[in-house]
């Protein structure tokens, strides 16, 4: 589509000349270099005074593969995956229903997603905090209302943690699957009807397989995130609740184990790449190449 | 002919002498083979009324169009056929059995849209198997028939590509593969060539045509152009403000039609204001045979002309209400039924006017001719060869007349004088549905 077109425009003015340095430049300097750095680390020997220093190994790969690090990489991507189930059963009927609001009304619905951001994430999270606590706003409501007689514990669980991460990560999800949504174009389910298929046929047949492309990017943009968001871990999860993002913190902050975070890292850079390319894949499938479009 | 808006005499089109004679098969059809039956089809959208007591009889093998302005109404009448609407009253009823409740996939009636809305995730083969797998036909059976449907539509070599990565005119046939392979009772066409440029619109016209013809399916087309219509259907419905203004052959709505809406929608019309001085009714004539009459009018542009003016005698329309001496009536002529003659020519009487505009055609001659009233007209004439004098410098002074007989007159009607565009704002149609139907309860 815009790839062809922009091709031919080979004419060089210097603004555009100098527009393209500045974007490569930026590119490779605060993109590629820091990646790279971050692969180059992880096959390095941790040193005390240097924090990293020769040889070259793969000692902090196979450490990852030890199964306390293991665990904890696999419990994180539990709890980010619950998020991600819990983001998408939510998201997928809200996104359709914005979509089907009266268009006055959709850019205020989705400003209403949009607003929260405007708040630091950290400090919506020490708020759900006050929420969650054994005296919090939802322990006490319950008590006076009567449903329970003693507090029962939300903070420092599995649930609190999973319940931060879909309330930070909500609006990523339905973004993408607002978008698909809206190009959803509604004589195609007018179509199915007309040849003989339900409302469910439609949707199986039809509506899920035209969203998919929305439903990927917004699994991509929610599930690795959460795999990250250490800090969420740290003030809703307590010690046992840990996320990969709270492994690599603490290998380049308290351990001072800088290769083996880097590898932690790389790993989780990975499976981000896996995802895009089952993405990409994806949206090829159904005609429609411009990662960016929906993402 | 009626000259009001045609609602209930609908399968019956007034036998006239020359409709439809060219194709036998339709005068078959009489009204024992209706498929689809539409009575007292009415809908509303808040209090909107946009169709308005349609009454239609559709029959079997049928190519129908429903022609109409946009916001006429004639996509609304197409999906409460589907069952993508419910109307809010009447009855539709497909070779006898009710449909109003039914939803869309309950009804063996398939759609081709607009803009295709072919499925971009599903390849052409898939596309056209689609409504067959929702109706669990076998697998082999599927197979058969999609690569029939789409050798009829001679896109076989494309089974698996993807619907986007098709031309224009073959997204179109297989929007159209896709509907007819489950042989539908009724195929509803919802202004399926709109989308394509002129070239290849012509081209699907006589392929449509063809189509029809072979799987002898009842098509109900929808347009807004009427060329496309003319040169389409077998009848043509047209359609303003919600109601049906005349239903008929492309002959009888081009040669005869109901009202000055539909004369002036259907090709180009020029009008004639005439006063009738004289009205001889019902006469036997030479051979003894009753006709219709004569009247005597005098076109009024005429009237102010110098000298002597004649009056013409032309056969008596049949009016609602009878016409009267000193109505005022409508004289409609075709551009191509005008004559032209030069202003000296004494042989001759007409109409004084000068020549403003003269376009050669080709074949014709089309000049625009502004009366000494400045009334503006278009007369088109085919070429002679043999005639040195054929051809007009601008501002010469001509005479305009016609063969008598060759005119159709129609009421005085002031309702729809103001309309003469093809392509009103919806909006203001909307609006005049409003009025006409609140004057309606009120009366």
């Amino acid at each position: 589509m815009a790839r062809t077109s922009s091709s031919h425009l080979s004419n060089k003015s210097p603004f555009r000349t100098a527009t393209l340095w500045l974007i490569w430049g930026w590119l490779l300097i605060f993109a590629l270099l820091p990646n790279l750095l971050v692969i180059a680390v992880s096959f390095l020997t941790r040193d005390n005074s240097e924090f990293i220093s020769l040889p070259v190994n793969i000692d902090s790969y196979l450490r990852i593969i030890d199964p306390l690090y293991f665990d904890v990489f696999v419990h994180s991507l539990w709890m980010a995956g619950i998020t991600t189930v819990i983001c998408l059963l939510l998201g997928y009927p809200f996104a359709w229903l914005v979509s089907k609001a009266k268009a006055r009304w959709q850019p205020l619905l989705m400003m209403m997603l949009i607003l929260p951001f405007w708040t630091n994430s950290l400090v919506r999270t020490y708020a759900l905090k006050l929420l969650f606590a054994n005296n919090g706003l939802i322990n006490k409501t319950l008590l006076a209302i009567g449903v329970i007689d003693t507090p029962i514990d939300i903070l420092y669980t599995q649930g609190a943690v999973i319940a931060g991460l879909t309330y930070l990560l909500f609006p990523f999800m339905v973004l993408p699957l607002y978008a698909v949504f809206t190009d959803l174009r509604n004589d195609m389910l007018l179509a199915s009807q007309d040849l003989g298929a339900s409302k469910t046929q439609t949707f199986w047949h039809v509506v899920l397989p035209l969203t998919t492309p929305g439903i990927i990017s917004g699994v991509l943009l929610v599930l690795l995130p959460a795999m990250g968001m250490f800090y969420v871990a740290d003030i809703l999860g307590g010690s046992r609740n840990l996320l990969v993002g709270n492994i690599i913190k603490n290998q380049f902050l308290d351990a001072r184990d800088w290769p083996f975070g880097a590898a932690a890292s790389v790993l989780l850079t990975l499976a981000m790449a896996v995802l895009l390319l089952a993405y990409r894949a994806s949206s090829r499938r159904i005609g429609k190449t411009d990662f960016s479009e929906v993402a | 002919m009626t000259d009001s808006p045609v609602n209930v005499p609908v399968t019956a089109t007034p036998s006239h002498a020359n409709s439809s004679s060219d194709n036998p098969d339709i005068i078959d059809i009489r009204a024992t083979d209706v498929l689809l039956q539409l009575t007292g089809l009415k809908k509303t959208y808040d209090e909107t009324e946009v169709l308005t007591d349609i009454n239609l009889n559709i029959k079997r093998g049928e190519f129908l169009t429903l022609l109409g302005p946009s916001g006429c109404g004639k996509t609304t009448l197409l999906r409460l056929i589907a069952g993508f609407e419910q109307p809010t009253a009447g009855a539709i009823s497909l070779e006898g059995v009710q449909m109003a409740g039914l939803p869309a996939d309950k009804r063996p009636v398939n759609t081709v849209f607009q803009q295709y809305a072919l499925f971009p995730h599903m390849t052409v083969a898939q596309n056209v198997a689609y409504g067959l797998k929702i109706k669990k036909v076998s697998k082999d059976e599927i197979q058969t028939r999609v690569r029939d449907m789409l050798a009829m539509v001679q896109l076989e070599h494309l089974a698996n590509r993807k619907p986007q990565d098709l031309s224009g005119g073959q997204q179109q046939r297989v929007a159209i593969a896709r509907a007819v392979v489950n042989r539908p009772k009724l195929l509803l066409l919802d202004e399926p060539l709109s989308a394509l440029d002129h070239k290849l619109r012509l081209q699907m016209q006589s392929e449509l045509k063809r189509l029809q013809r072979e799987l002898g399916i009842t098509f109900v087309f929808v347009t807004h152009d009427q060329e496309e219509a003319l040169s389409m259907s077998d009848r043509i419905a047209v359609m303003k403000d919600g109601k049906f203004q005349q239903i008929g052959t492309p002959i009888e709505i081009y040669e005869t039609p109901a009202n000055l809406f539909t004369a002036k929608f259907i090709g180009e019309t020029n009008l004639f204001k005439a006063e009738v001085k004289g009205v001889y009714p019902q006469q036997p004539d030479r051979d003894g045979q009753v006709t219709n009459g004569r009247i005597e009018v005098e076109v009024c542009e005429a009237q102010a002309q110098d000298g002597p003016t004649t009056l013409r005698n032309l056969r008596r329309p049949n009016f609602a209400n009878e016409v009267q001496v000193g109505d005022i009536v409508n004289l409609l002529l075709r551009p191509e039924d005008l004559r032209i003659y030069e202003a000296d020519d004494n042989t001759h009487s007409g109409l004084l006017g000068r020549v403003i505009e003269s376009n050669y055609k080709g074949s014709t001659l089309d000049s625009i001719i502004e009366l000494h009233n400045g009334h503006i007209i278009k007369a088109s004439e085919f070429f002679d060869e043999d005639d040195p004098s054929f051809d007009y410098k601008l501002n010469e002074a001509v005479k305009v007349s016609w063969v008598d007989g060759w005119e159709w007159v129609l009421p005085d009607d002031n309702s729809v004088n103001d309309k003469t565009d093809n392509e009103s704002d919806s909006d203001i149609y909307i609006g005049k549905a409003v009025s006409t139907t609140v004057q309606k309860d009120i009366s």
